[in-house]
C-alpha cells in the first residue's frame, strides 16, 4: 500500500498553500469581522486555475486528480473554512456534477467556463423547508415546449449572490408516487430576468464567506440546459454530495490542523505557574487529541479521494471521512479555545473563529446524524448503492492531461 | 534571447540553524529553492515574456536540487539542468562561478544571466559578479525592474537613496532584488510539467573542466552570541508617572 503523494500532488498542494497563507491570511480576520468575502478572492482562485483543479484540461480545467482537490481544501480551510466552501460548491457539488451527468455538449458549453473560472457555480438544493428531507423539495419546473419555466426559492445557498450557474434541483413531477422520483435538475443562468438573490447575516460562523438564498420567478430555463433526465435529480443530487462532502471531510481536516498548530505554538509560549503550559499533562492530552483527530481525519478522506481516482462508488467512505472530520474539527476547535484561556474567547487569536466555523460543517452537506443513519444503515445492511447511469468518471491522467 | 537563471537550493528559511562543531545543521527541515532565487526566477519569466526565446534554470548541487530545479520549472521556466560532481563537494563561490560560466556556455546562445542577491545559507552574495566576470560580461546589481527595448536591457536599480535606470547591451548578468514582485506561483499546468521532467544532471567531465580550486575555507563556524535579555516592569501610580518613569529609564540607558 502506497501511502505517498505524488510530486505533482505535493506541489499542487504547496501552490494551494502559498496562495492562502501569503494572500489570504493576512486580511481574513478583517473579512470575518465586517461579514463578506474581499473581492480579490475568487478572481485570483480563477486565475491561479484553482476553480478548475480537478477538471480535464479539454473541459477548461487544470487537469489534477481527485486527491488534488481534497489537497487544495486542506489548505485552503487550514486558513478559513469559507475560502474552501468555494471549492465545495464551485467544484464538488456544481462542476463535478456537471463531469458526471452532463452530456457533451453540456460540458463544453457550461463547465468549460466554470472550470476556467469564468463563471462561478454554486448549488441549489436546499429550501427553507427542506434540508436533510430532500423530498420535500417545493421548487418547480414545469415543461413547456422546447423549455422550462422554473419557480420556488433556496435558502443556506454558498456563493448565492456571487456566482452566474446554480445547478438547481427542481419538482417536474408533483404526482410521482415517489416524490424522489420527481426531481429534476437544471443548470440555471442567474443573470436574467426573474432571478432575485441576496445575502444571509447573523451567522454563528462563515462570517468571511457568501451564504444566502435565491428565488426564481417564472425563469426560463432551455431544455438543453437539464442535466441527466427527467427525474433524476435526486439523484443527480446525491452523486454530487458525494463530492461536496468529500471537500468538506478534506476541508474539515485542514481545520483541525490549524488549531493544532494554534494550540502547539500556543502552549509553547504561554507560561502558567513557573513553565510554559505545554508541560502540563492536561494540556498534552488535548493536543494529543487533536493529532488523532488530524492524522484520522486525513487518512479517511484520502481514501475515499483514491477511491474516486479509481472510479469505485464511494458514498460511505466519503459520508464517513465527512462525518467523523467535522466532528473532530468541532472538537479540536472547542480544545484550541479552551488552551488558549480567555485569549482564545477573543478575535485576537484565530481559534474562536475556527470554533465558530466548525459547527457549520457538523450541519451543511448531511448533517452528522444524517452520516450516522446512513453508516448504521450500511452496517445493517439496509442502505446497498444502486449502481448509477453516470457514475463519477475515474481519474485518467491522460484523458484529464490531453490539450485538445 | 535564451536566458539562465542560477539557483541554489537552501534549507528552509524557518529551519533552525545550528553550528556544532565547526559544522553547520539545519535539522530534518526541508530543503527549498533559495527565496532570493525565487526572484530571480521571476525576473528572468518576466524578461522572457518581453524578449522571447527560453528560460534553463540552473543549479550546482547534489541530486537533491532538482527538487529546486523543479520548483523553477513549475514556476514557468522552460528547462532546467543540474550540475553535480563529487569533485564539488566543498566548492566556494569562486569555484561555483567557474561552474556556471561554463554551464551556461554549454547551454550555448545565453545572452542574460539572472542570479538571486545572494543565497540565505551562506550569504555571500557575490556568485552572480565572479560567474560575470568569469564570463567576460557586464553585470548589474539589484535591478528591480527590467524591460527590453532595441536589443538592449533597460533596468531599474532601487536602493533607500533613490532609483537609477541603467542600461546596457547583452550579454548581460544580472543580481535581482525582491522589489522586482512577487514571485509567480507554480501554475498547475508548470506543476504537471516539472513533476514529469528528466533533468538532465551533467557532471565536470561533461562541462569539459578540471574541477576549480577553492579558495576560501571556514575553519571555524560558531552560532551567534546568546543575547541576555532583561525584563524589568515599571510601575507607577498613574501611566503619567510610568510614562515618565520609562523616559527616564530610556534616557538613562542611552536607547535614544
Amino acid at each position: 500500500m502506497d501511502f505517498k503523494l505524488t510530486e505533482e500532488q505535493q506541489m499542487a498542494q504547496q501552490m494551494v498553500r502559498e496562495f492562502a497563507q501569503r494572500e489570504v491570511a493576512p486580511v481574513i480576520k478583517e473579512s470575518d469581522r465586517q461579514g463578506g468575502m474581499a473581492a480579490f478572492v475568487l478572481p485570483r482562485m480563477a486565475e491561479l486555475g484553482i476553480l478548475g483543479i480537478c477538471l480535464p484540461l479539454r473541459y477548461g480545467g487544470q487537469g489534477m486528480d481527485y486527491i488534488s482537490l481534497g489537497l487544495a481544501c486542506e489548505e485552503l480551510e487550514a486558513v478559513d473554512s469559507t475560502l474552501r466552501v468555494v471549492l465545495s460548491v464551485h467544484i464538488g457539488l456544481n462542476s463535478l456534477g456537471l463531469l458526471q451527468w452532463a452530456n457533451e455538449e453540456q460540458k463544453q458549453r457550461l463547465l468549460k467556463p466554470q472550470a476556467r473560472g469564468e463563471k462561478i457555480a454554486c448549488f441549489g438544493l436546499t429550501e427553507s423547508g427542506a434540508g436533510s428531507d430532500v423530498a420535500a423539495i417545493q421548487s418547480s419546473a414545469r415543461c413547456q415546449g422546447d423549455e422550462y419555466i422554473l419557480n420556488g426559492e433556496k435558502m443556506w445557498i454558498s456563493l448565492a449572490t456571487k456566482a452566474h450557474h446554480c445547478l438547481w434541483i427542481a419538482r417536474t413531477d408533483p404526482s410521482a408516487a415517489d416524490p424522489h422520483e420527481g426531481l429534476s435538475a437544471f443548470l440555471v443562468d442567474l443573470e436574467q430576468k426573474g432571478v432575485t438573490r441576496g445575502d444571509l447575516h447573523g451567522k454563528l460562523g462563515m462570517r468571511a464567506g457568501s451564504t444566502g438564498w435565491i428565488a426564481l420567478q417564472d425563469v426560463t430555463v432551455p431544455l438543453q440546459n437539464r442535466i441527466g433526465e427527467e427525474g433524476e435529480g435526486f439523484k443527480i443530487a446525491m452523486a454530487c454530495l458525494d463530492n461536496g462532502r468529500y471537500t468538506v471531510a478534506a476541508g474539515a481536516t485542514g481545520l483541525i490542523r490549524a488549531c493544532l498548530e494554534a494550540s502547539t505554538t500556543y502552549a509553547k509560549s504561554r507560561r502558567a505557574f513557573g513553565r510554559e503550559i505545554s508541560w502540563f499533562q492536561l494540556v498534552q492530552q488535548k493536543i494529543a487529541n487533536m493529532v488523532q483527530f488530524y492524522d484520522a481525519a486525513r487518512l479517511l478522506y484520502l481514501r475515499a479521494g483514491w477511491l474516486k481516482n479509481q472510479g469505485v462508488r464511494n458514498t460511505r467512505e466519503t459520508s464517513l471521512a465527512k462525518w467523523f472530520a467535522t466532528d473532530a474539527s468541532f472538537q479540536a476547535a472547542a480544545e484550541a479555545v479552551q488552551i488558549h484561556g480567555a485569549y482564545g474567547y477573543s478575535d485576537e487569536y484565530d481559534v474562536e473563529r475556527y470554533l465558530r466555523n466548525a459547527k457549520g460543517g457538523v450541519i451543511y452537506e448531511g448533517t452528522s446524524e444524517i452520516h450516522q443513519l446512513m453508516q448504521a444503515g450500511y452496517a445493517l445492511g439496509y442502505r446497498v448503492d444502486a449502481p448509477l447511469r453516470c457514475e463519477l468518471p475515474p481519474y485518467d491522467s491522460e484523458f484529464w492531461q490531453a490539450e485538445i | 534571447m535564451n536566458i539562465a537563471v542560477c539557483v541554489k537550493q537552501v534549507p528552509d528559511s524557518a529551519a533552525k540553524v545550528v553550528a556544532e562543531d565547526d559544522r553547520v545543521s539545519w535539522g530534518d527541515a526541508p530543503l527549498v529553492l533559495n527565496p532570493w532565487d525565487e526572484y530571480a526566477v521571476e525576473a528572468a519569466l518576466q524578461l522572457q515574456e518581453a524578449a522571447g526565446g527560453e528560460v534553463t534554470a540552473v543549479s550546482v548541487g547534489g541530486e537533491s536540487a532538482k527538487e529546486a530545479l523543479k520548483t523553477a520549472l513549475a514556476m514557468g521556466c522552460t528547462q532546467a539542468i543540474l550540475v553535480s560532481d563529487p569533485a564539488l563537494a566543498a566548492a566556494d563561490s569562486q569555484a561555483i562561478a567557474h561552474v556556471l560560466c561554463a554551464a551556461i556556455q554549454k547551454i550555448g546562445g545565453v545572452e542574460a544571466a539572472c542570479f538571486g542577491r545572494q543565497a540565505i545559507d551562506g550569504d555571500m552574495g557575490v556568485t552572480g559578479a565572479q560567474t560575470a566576470h568569469l564570463l567576460g560580461w557586464l553585470m548589474l546589481g539589484l535591478v528591480s525592474k527590467i524591460e527590453f527595448k532595441d536589443g538592449k536591457l533597460q533596468v531599474e536599480r532601487s536602493f533607500e537613496e533613490g532609483i537609477q535606470i541603467a542600461e546596457c547591451p547583452l550579454p548581460a548578468a544580472l543580481s535581482v532584488s525582491k522589489d522586482i514582485g512577487e514571485p509567480r506561483y507554480p501554475s498547475f499546468m508548470g506543476i504537471r510539467k516539472a513533476a514529469r521532467a528528466e533533468i538532465p544532471t551533467w557532471d565536470l567531465a561533461a562541462l569539459g573542466i578540471e574541477a576549480p580550486a577553492s579558495v576560501v575555507r571556514w575553519p571555524r563556524i560558531s552560532n551567534p552570541p546568546v543575547r541576555e535579555i532583561k525584563t524589568e516592569m515599571i510601575e507607577g501610580g498613574s501611566p503619567q508617572e510610568i510614562a515618565e518613569k520609562l523616559v527616564e529609564r530610556i534616557l538613562e540607558e542611552k536607547v535614544l
